[in-house]
Order: C-alpha cells, then structure tokens, then sequence
C-alpha cells in the first residue's frame, strides 16, 4: 500500500476535500428524517400548514446543498483518481526502464504490460470508488446512529447493537471471498492459456489429431473454473440476506422500545418514524457497499501487483567499489568468467578466459544454446558475471557505472526491432546529436541506403516496431542504429542472418574500416573466418580460441563447424 | 438478426428452464416481502400514537408479520442470486465449450483470416459480458420492474393523489440520467483513443526493453510517456467526472420527489383526520420509505439496458461464430490406414482469395520413400502447398492423393497421422518437456523419448534445463528459438510417420547441429515420402525432386545437377542465395 499512499500524497488536499465534501453531503441527508419528524411532531399535531411547507422547502434546499457538496466531492475524488493512476503508471514506467536484464527475463513481457495497462486502470477506478463511494457509507452508518442518540438515547442503543453485527457480516463474507474470487480468477487464466494456445497451436494440434484431448483438457478447466465461481457466488450472496434480516430485526427492535418510550411520553411519534428513517438509510448505503466490495477488492490485488514490481530494486549503477580506467589496457578481457542464468540449472557460460586488444575484430562462433549471446550481453553488463571477472579498458565492467560503460558500447541484438517514428528518430537513439552526414555514413556503412530510397529517405515512416520493414531491412537499420553511436566496442550478436551472404560480406569488411573493436557472433564459420581471434564455444566451453589457421589445426570442434558449412555451400 | 440471437440464447436456456421459472417465482416472492415491510412498518408506527395511547397487542402482532417478511425476503433474496448464478455460470460454461468445440470444426482459413487474441477474446471476454449483462442483467431487470409496479400499486391503493405525484417527477429523474450519459460518451471515447495511443507506447518499448536499455534511451522514452501521460490524465479527469455526476443528480431528484410527498402527505393527513378513512401519519411513512424505494430501480433499469445492448453485440459476435460454415464432416468416409506414401497433386487449383489466383492446374508425383524439397521466393506458395497437403485447406480443383486415394475420400484424423510436421513457427504448448516431446505418441516410453530427443540433439540442453525432463515450458518461456526447434523435430521422431512435412525445420539452428539434425533425419526419412520447403543447400541437393515455385505454379522441377544444368530459374536462385 505504501507507493499508493506515496501517490496519493500528491493529492493529499483532493484526498482530504472529497471525504470532506461527502461528509457535508451526508449531513444533509441526515438531517431530513429529523425534518419529517418535525413535520410530524409539529406540523400535522397543531395542523401548522405554513409550518410544513417550509420544512418542504427546507427539504429541498438540503438536497440543492446536497448536489452542490456531492458534485464537488466527486471532481476532487477523480482528480485524487485519475493523478495517482497517472503518478503510478509513470513510476511502474521509470521502473521498467532501471530493471536489469535478469528481473526482465523474470518478470515477462506480457505480465509487465499488464501491470502498466490494465492493473492501474483497477486501481484508478477503485481509488475513486473508495473516495467516492465507500468511504460514504461509514459516513452514513455512523451519522446515522449519531443522529439516533440525538433523537433518543435508550432507542439509540439498537444501532449500537445492530452495527458491529452488520460489520461482522460484511467482513467475515468479504474474508472468505477474496482468496476464493482468487482462485477463481487463475481458474479463469487457465481456460484463457488454453483458448490461446489452441489457436495459436491450431496446425500442430490438427496435425498431431490432438483435438478431442485438448477438448477434454479444456472441458476440465471449464468445470473448474465453473464450481469456482459458483461457490464464491453462493458465499458472497450472503451478504444482501443477512444485512437486510438484521437492519430489519432492529427495526421490530427499535419500534418495539420507541412503543415503550412513547407509551411512556418520552418521545413522540415523529421521533420513531425517524428513528426508523434512519435504520432505511442503513440499509441502502449497506446494500450499495456490499456491491462495490468486489471492485475494491480487485483493486486491492491489482495494487499489490504493482507494488511488487516498485518494490523491486532497479539495476544499481555499480556492483562493486568504481575502478578507475587504465589507458594500455586491453579492450575487453574475460578472465575466467563463469555464469548461469536465474534458476537455469547448469551453467551457460563456464572459465571463458580471452582478451581482445583494442582495434581488434573477434568472432564467437558456436551452435544453438553454445552461449554465443550470453557471452556478449556480460560485457556491457547487461548480466552479471557469476564467477570471474570482466575487464573493459582495464576496469572491472562491476566497478564502472553502468552508463559510463554502456557509452562506448553498441549492441546489434539478434531480434531486429525498430520504434514507431521516422528512420532518423531510430538512428538518433545511437546518438541524440548526430548530424545529417553522420546518419547517413551510418547508413551508407550498414549497406542500407537503398532502404532510404525505398522507404522516402531518413524521413520515411516507421510503423511500430518497424513492422513495414522486412527482417533483412531492419537488420541492416540495426545496425546502422548502432553506427551512429560511434562505439568503442561495437558488437554484432548474430545481426546479420538475413542478409545474403555478398551483403554480409560487404557490411563486414565495412565495419572493419571503422577502428573500433569488434565482436562478431555467428553460427558461420565462413563469418568469423578473418577475424584477428576466434572463441569457439560449445555447451558454455571455449572448444578453441585463436584464429583461423590455428583453430583449423588444433580444435576439432571449429573444424567439424567450418567442414559442415563446406560442404553444404561448396 | 437480433430475434436469431435472442433464438439462440433461449436454446442455451432451455436445460434451466426450471431454474428460471423459480428464480423469477423467488423474486416475486421476495419483491412482495420487501414492500410488505414498509407497509407494515407504518400500521407499527400508527400503533404508537402517543404517551398512554400505544397499542401493544396490535404492535406485537405486525412484530410477527414483519418477522415473516424479513424471512421470506431474506431467504428468497439469498436463493435468487444462487439460482440466477447458477444460471449464469453454467450458460457462461455451455458457451464455453460449445466455442471451444467450435474451434476444432472450423476451417483454418477461418482462423487464420482472425488474429487470435480476437478469437480467444470471444471465450473469455465476450462470453463473460454477456453472461453478466444478459443473465444477471435479467433478475435485476425483472426485480426493478416488479418492484416498480409493485410500489405503485401499493401507493394508488393507499392514496392515488400522492402516487400521480410521484409518477409526474419520474421522468424528471431519468431525463438526467440520460443527459448525462450522453455527454460523457464523447468523453470516454477520446479517453480510451488517449489510452490506445499510450498502450501502443508501452507494448513497443516494454515488448523491447532490452533494445532501450542497449541504447540508454530511458530518458527520451519517459519524456514521451510523460508526454502522452498527462493528456490521458486530463481527459480521463473529464470522463470520470461527469460520468460521476449522475449519483448525486439522480439523488437530488430524489430529494425533491422525497419533499413532496411528505408536503402533500402532510397536507393529506391534516385534512383526512377524523374523516372514515383517514390517512395516517403511518401511512406517510410508508409513503416515504417507498418513494425513495421507487427511484432506485429506475437508476438501475436504466444500466441494465445499456448493458443489455452491449450484451446482445457480446452474444451476436458468439453465435456468428457458432453459426460459421465447419470443415464437411468426415465421419463417412474410410480410414487411409497406414500409407505407403505415394503423393500425387493432379492438376490442382487453390486460392486464397478468389480473386488473386495462386496455385493453377499443379501436376506433381512423388513416389513413395522420396524426399521432395519445395524451393522459391517468399509468397510462391511453398507454405500453401503444405497446408493442401496436410488438408488444412481444400483444394479449390483438382485433387490430392495419397498411395492413389483421393485424400478427401479419407478421414483426416487418418491423413494427418500419416505425416510427421516440423513447421518454421514452432509451437510448444505450455506443459513439461515430457508432454510436448509424447504428444504425437503418448505411449511411447521414456526411453523411446530420450532416444529421439538425443537423436534431435536436445537431450543434452534438456537436462540443463532446472527440472530436466519435467521442466514447464511454453511458448514464451526461456528456450531459444533453436532449442524450440530442436524439440519439435524430437516430437515428430518419436512418431515415425510414413510421410514428413518439414517447412524451414532447421532454419533456426546453426549448421552443424543442423548436420547432425540432418544425419538423424536421413534415418528417419529412410522408406519415408518427405516434403522439405527449404532455403538452404544441403537440404536441396540431396533431394529426390526439387520442384521450383513462383507465383503459385511450379515453373521447374529435377533434380538439383539437371536444374543447374538447365540455367534457369534454380540456376540464378542457387547463385543469389545459397552461393558465398
């Protein structure tokens, strides 16, 4: 609840001026029963005409001043909402943006999507509800037996009865069905995963004949889903009953003492009608409450969703005490790195041990699931090395700021994605100020110029995530993306599996003009043939590392690689 | 239109009709209570007129009556709502199914002109909005009118000039009710275009925050967001608010019907008083208590509608799918068997869509145990072929045969068992390694699994995973794309069809996996008829036929030396892509 307080307190004065204005409402709805008492009491008892039609008319203007109270309470209570939907939708933003690549994995695409999207819209609509609306109900039940003990102290004792039991009912049935509506919404994500993935899956499905199986998956998640919701329903029906059993035993109460009392003579006739106006109004706010309990309770839920992501901490700048950098270092030196993924079982990478000097082009070669990326994304410190060190211009990659370190880096990812907008606002991302001729060396060096000409130039269209691009196009405006960064270190994890091979080869012997370091990762061998060192990776192992000529001689692995892409392209 | 849709969800309430007969008996029932309480209630304060005037036996007899009134109402409240749940639930999960049987009768060319998020969204959201609105709608609805009639009856009986009163405001009440929301409509309209355009936002940089953090773009990101951000706040601010504007303006209008029943009330008891019938200060009260019961249901009939309509769209959208054109059914028609996997296509024709013609008048023959590799530009229709092939799609001409049968004169089940596919889009469902991997042959044992994994070189990557064999995976999990691969060429080992479909199957892994991938084929391919749409070299040229597509026909077919030989279209294709 804390980061949804901490929200709120930025709209501490609409948080206190709509209870506040809700109050004053409830105030003059409460003082009507004891207006129809005084048109009992006085009005009809001494036949007092002018009398009645003031009380009519002081009636009316309660509910003039009513509206005006209202009104304002609910533009404070959305403002409240709709600012602290806002405040946290942009702080789950921020935070998204600082997680480290690990939590990302963790946490999932979709889920984090939903947080931002959906999730906060619960809250939003459950902060106005509370404002607005829940908040008015103890509002009304308290005044209620307030103005009970100003009509009648001895009759005002059957609310004080009446009331912890009616807050019993309503906890105890809200207790027991807020695991159960739980329950019964994973029951709901789990029809929903098989929806999905039959149509996602519908050829294998077909192809396989697993139809009737599915079915039958499908039809037992159904039947759960099913006894789920009918057996929070039958509990959560509960509350309407017993609310209106108990305020209408207090109302044979209540008339029951107001009969003595005013068999007695210490209260009239008026004074129990409103007595018993007073148990109605109870009732309603009661009945209303009950209703909204549900979507307060999946607000509640939603927010503890958020907050857990808050809670997490984001990427720190430093993993260990800030290294000053050392100029004749090497660029980037492995020394017996090993890494394993959160909760991946074996290790991905494991006494990775190389150095590469500055200038110098280095090829990972490997096969599927050899570590080939892992390697890579440990040297901007995207992940952090699990055992070993990495060393980039001397310092360790833990003991230099993050943003410092990512500076002189420029990953290509293998995915190719691009960013709603034009193909100049996607280059700018390497680097905000670059001018026209530095996008356009870019460009020409990435071999994409002929997108530009295709595409209307570095103004053309960008759809989201580049979707009016083909993969081959959006490779190469990756790549281009990463040149105008103008990088020290600039490594291509395996961006360039769509382009043919004359293309490769032209963009390869383009980025070796540029004197920066080099990383080059590929599954060919042809690839990585000229580069000044080769690491080749199998199951997380360096099988060899050295060059061309060397690996041919000494490392089986590479040899069985280079072979088997010979043979397939001689 | 509407009468089909309102046909079709009569059938889906037929099995409850019990069920409904009593809830709307139960909600009689309990409507009559609830009136009957204020009534009483009255006569009870009529009893108390005063010091040394009350009337205690009288009193404690209403006592009971309301008493029986509290248990009535309460009890026939509680069953209402289990019976209109129970209702409820189970249409919600008779729909379900039915949807969900629905899918596997369907075309794949229905399916695949949806996105599936819009399908699925039919089970779960729309089916949900309309059990809701439509059913639960519906008791609220029959309460709130039964009400209504009810109070006014009541009230003509106990005074017919108070009732007209309050039948003259009601328009009043409504008339706002409907302003309003009329005017938020605009509002929440530009509200939700605000909130695509913000959702839009965080689908792209969120789906890509790896490629953000690569490029420390978080700063201009935020200031986008906040950008986009704070024009969603300003106009949500609107719609919440005057949306929120209704409760208290229904209320005030409430307040003012409330004044003047107790103004005319008043007036009516001073000048009955001592009359034959008079009007009691009893009676006004429960004149009061009902009017404010009155307006109540008006506010709610008033959303029920609003649902109601968007219910029905809910139930139109379900029932057109239920109503969709199925695959002809194929329960007549004679088990292939096991084939030995001769396949001819005889001057075949298919399109997608009538008006682009795609696949005209195809002849091929493949000979059983051959292996047939499909090559050509994107869009030739190398993946059409295979959907004919597996009967994904009807021939719109011409035939497919399999060992000489027409393939539609067999049942598909029995087809589709015949082939073993690897499709480019790999698809796992969310279960452990062990229920993907025997999906095709639940009854293989373990050891069979594990061979057929190690012969598709995953066992290895299998038992890093944390719980090895019994690790949940899915299709959004942690395994690479290669790794997906991998396992669904294992799944399709471990079947041993007599005919394989493979469409780019190793398009993912690197080479050499790929050669070892291959080598294991080659034993499974052995005796097998094999269709591999492929783009690289060494799959092609082991091919017993290569058949070269553009544009839907088959503009050569050889094998791979006698199309080099002939310089044509697979000469300069071999050149472009598979030369270095």
């Amino acid at each position: 609840m804390k980061h949804l307080f901490s929200c709120l307190a930025y709209y501490k004065k609409e948080a206190i001026l709509s209870p506040l204005f809700k109050l004053l409402e409830v105030c003059m709805e409460l003082t009507v029963p004891l207006v129809v008492a005084a048109i009992v009491n006085v009005g009809i008892a001494n036949g007092d005409k002018p009398y009645i039609v003031n009380a009519c008319i002081l009636l009316i203007s309660f509910g003039v001043l009513g509206l005006g109270f209202a009104l304002t309470a609910q533009y404070f209570a959305a403002k409240a909402a709709v600012g602290v939907s806002a405040r946290l939708r942009s702080q789950l933003f921020c935070k998204l943006q600082s997680l480290s690549f690990a939590q990302i994995d963790r946490l999932g695409t979709s889920a984090m999507i939903t947080r931002m999207t959906s999730d906060v819209n619960q809250v939003q609509a459950g902060v106005n509800m509370f404002l607005r609306i829940i908040l008015r109900s103890p509002f009304i039940v308290f005044g209620a037996m307030a103005m009970a003990f100003f009509v009648d102290s001895r009759a005002a004792l059957v609310f004080l009865a009446v009331i912890p039991c009616l807050a019993l009912v309503i906890f105890a049935v809200m207790g027991v069905c807020i695991p159960l509506y739980r329950h019964a919404q994973d029951c709901l994500d789990k029809v929903y995963l098989s929806t999905r993935e039959n149509l996602s899956g519908v050829r294998v499905i077909r192809a396989f004949s697993l139809e009737e199986r599915e079915e039958a998956e499908f039809a037992a998640r159904n039947g759960a889903l099913l006894r789920a919701q009918k057996r929070v329903g039958r509990i959560a029906a509960l509350t309407g009953p017993f609310t209106y059993a108990l305020v209408n035993l207090a109302l044979i109460a209540l008339l029951y003492v107001g009969a003595i009392r005013v068999d007695g003579g210490a209260l009239r006739q008026g004074d129990v009608l409103a007595l018993s106006n007073y148990l109605a109004q109870i009732l309603i706010e009661l009945v209303k409450l009950a209703n909204l309990i549900v979507t307060l309770t999946k607000a509640i839920s939603c927010q503890k969703r958020i907050g857990k992501i808050l809670d997490l901490e984001g990427e720190p700048s430093l993993l260990a005490p800030e290294e000053a950098p050392r100029r004749d270092a090497p660029a980037v030196v492995f020394g017996n790195v090993s890494f394993s993924y959160e909760g991946g079982g074996a290790n991905a990478l494991t006494d990775i041990d190389f150095s590469a000097e500055k200038g110098q082009t280095v090829g990972i070669l490997g096969g599927t699931g050899s570590g080939k990326s892992t390697l890579v994304n440990l040297i901007p410190r995207f992940y952090a090395a699990t055992e070993g060190k990495i060393l980039v211009d001397g310092r360790d990659v833990a003991g230099t700021p993050a943003e410092t370190l990512r500076e002189k880096i420029a990953l290509v990812p293998q995915k190719a994605v691009l960013f709603k907008g034009t193909i100049r606002s996607n280059l700018l991302w390497g680097n905000e100020n670059a001018t026209e001729e530095e996008l356009l060396r870019a460009v020409k060096l990435a071999q994409a110029e002929d997108i530009l000409e295709a595409k209307g130039g570095l103004d053309g269209e960008v759809k989201q995530e580049g979707k009016n691009f083909s993969g081959g196009q959006r490779q190469r405006l990756t790549i281009a993306r990463a040149l105008v960064k103008n990088p020290e270190i600039l490594i291509l994890d395996d961006s360039s599996s769509a382009l043919d091979y004359a293309t490769d080869r032209n963009l390869r012997a383009a980025v070796r003009t540029l004197g920066c370091t080099v990383f080059l990762v590929s599954q060919r061998a042809s690839s990585v043939r000229f580069a000044d060192k080769i690491v080749v990776l199998e199951d997380g192992r360096a099988a060899g590392i050295g060059t061309h000529e060397e690996l041919i001689q000494t490392c089986e692995v590479y040899r069985e690689i280079a072979l088997s892409q010979e043979r397939g392209s001689a | 239109m509407k009468n089909r849709t309102f046909r079709k969800i009569l059938h889906y309430l037929r099995p409850y009709w019990l069920t409904l007969v009593l809830t709307v008996l139960l909600a009689l029932a309990n409507v009559a209570a609830t009136l009957a309480a204020p009534y009483l209630s009255g006569l009870g304060i009529d009893c108390i007129v005063g010091a040394g005037n009350v009337d205690t036996e009288r009193l404690l007899r209403i006592f009971l009556a309301i008493g029986g009134c509290i248990a009535v109402a309460s009890v026939s409240q509680w069953l209402v709502s289990i019976a209109s749940n129970r209702i409820a639930y189970h249409v919600l999960a008779d729909l379900r199914r039915d949807v969900f049987a629905k899918f596997k009768m369907l075309p794949l060319r229905y399916l695949d002109a949806r996105a599936y998020g819009e399908t699925a969204s039919l089970v779960i959201t729309d089916a949900e909005q309309f059990s809701d609105g439509l059913l639960l709608g519906f008791t609220q609805l029959f309460t709130g009118v039964a009400t209504i009639l009810g109070v006014l009856f009541i009230m003509f009986f106990m005074r017919w000039q108070i009732a007209l009163v309050v039948v003259f405001m009601t328009p009043l009440s409504l008339f706002a009710a409907k302003f309003i929301s009329s005017r938020t409509y605009s509002m929440f309209g530009k509200q939700s275009e605000v909130r695509a355009e913000q959702t839009a936002f965080i689908d792209e940089i969120v789906g890509n925050l790896k490629v953000v953090k690569a490029f420390s773009h978080e700063e201009e990101n935020t200031k986008t967001f906040e950008e986009i951000n704070t024009r969603l706040q300003k106009c949500s601010l609107k719609a919440v608010f005057f949306s929120s504007t209704t409760n208290p303006t229904t209320r005030f209008i409430n307040a003012c019907i409330y004044a003047l029943v107790a103004l005319s009330g008043a007036f009516t008891v001073l000048s009955t008083g001592g009359s034959a019938a008079p009007f009691t200060v009893g009676n006004l009260s429960s004149l009061l208590s009902y009017s404010s019961q009155y307006t109540k249901p008006f506010n709610e009939i008033s959303e029920v509608i609003t649902e109601f309509s968007n219910a029905l769209a809910c139930a139109s959208r379900i029932f057109t799918l239920l109503c969709e054109e199925e695959e002809p059914s194929d329960a007549e028609n004679a088990d292939l068997g096991r084939a030995r996997g001769e396949v001819a296509l005889r001057d075949l024709s298919f399109s997608y869509d009538p008006e682009k013609k795609l696949i005209e008048h195809l002849n091929v023959l493949a000979p059983a145990g051959k292996r047939v590799a499909i090559v050509g530009p994107t869009g030739c229709g190398k993946t059409t072929l295979i959907n004919l092939l597996m009967r994904f799609y009807d021939a719109d001409g011409g035939a497919v045969t399999v060992d000489g049968r027409d393939v539609r004169t067999v049942t598909r089940k029995s087809l589709r068992e015949n082939y073993g596919m690897v499709l480019q889009d790999t698809w796992l469902k969310t279960a452990t390694v062990r229920e993907n991997l025997k999906m095709g042959n639940p009854e293989a044992s373990d050891g069979e699994m594990i061979e057929a994994a190690k012969a598709a070189h995953a066992h290895n990557f299998i038992l890093r995973l944390p719980e090895g064999y019994d690790t949940v995976i899915g299709n959004e999990g942690t395994l690479s794309q290669g790794q997906k691969q991998l396992l669904c060429i294992a799944r399709v080992m471990l079947c041993r069809p007599p005919m394989l479909i493979l469409d780019e199957a190793t398009s993912n892994i690197d080479t050499r996996t790929e050669l070892r991938v291959q080598d294991a084929f080659q034993k499974l391919m052995q005796g097998r008829t094999c269709f591999v749409v492929a783009h690289r070299l060494s799959t092609v040229k082991g091919a017993d036929l290569i058949l070269v597509m553009k544009a839907g026909t088959i503009i050569e077919q050889g094998t791979h030396d006698e199309l080099l030989s002939r310089r044509g279209f697979y000469y300069e294709l071999y050149n472009a892509q598979f030369a270095e």
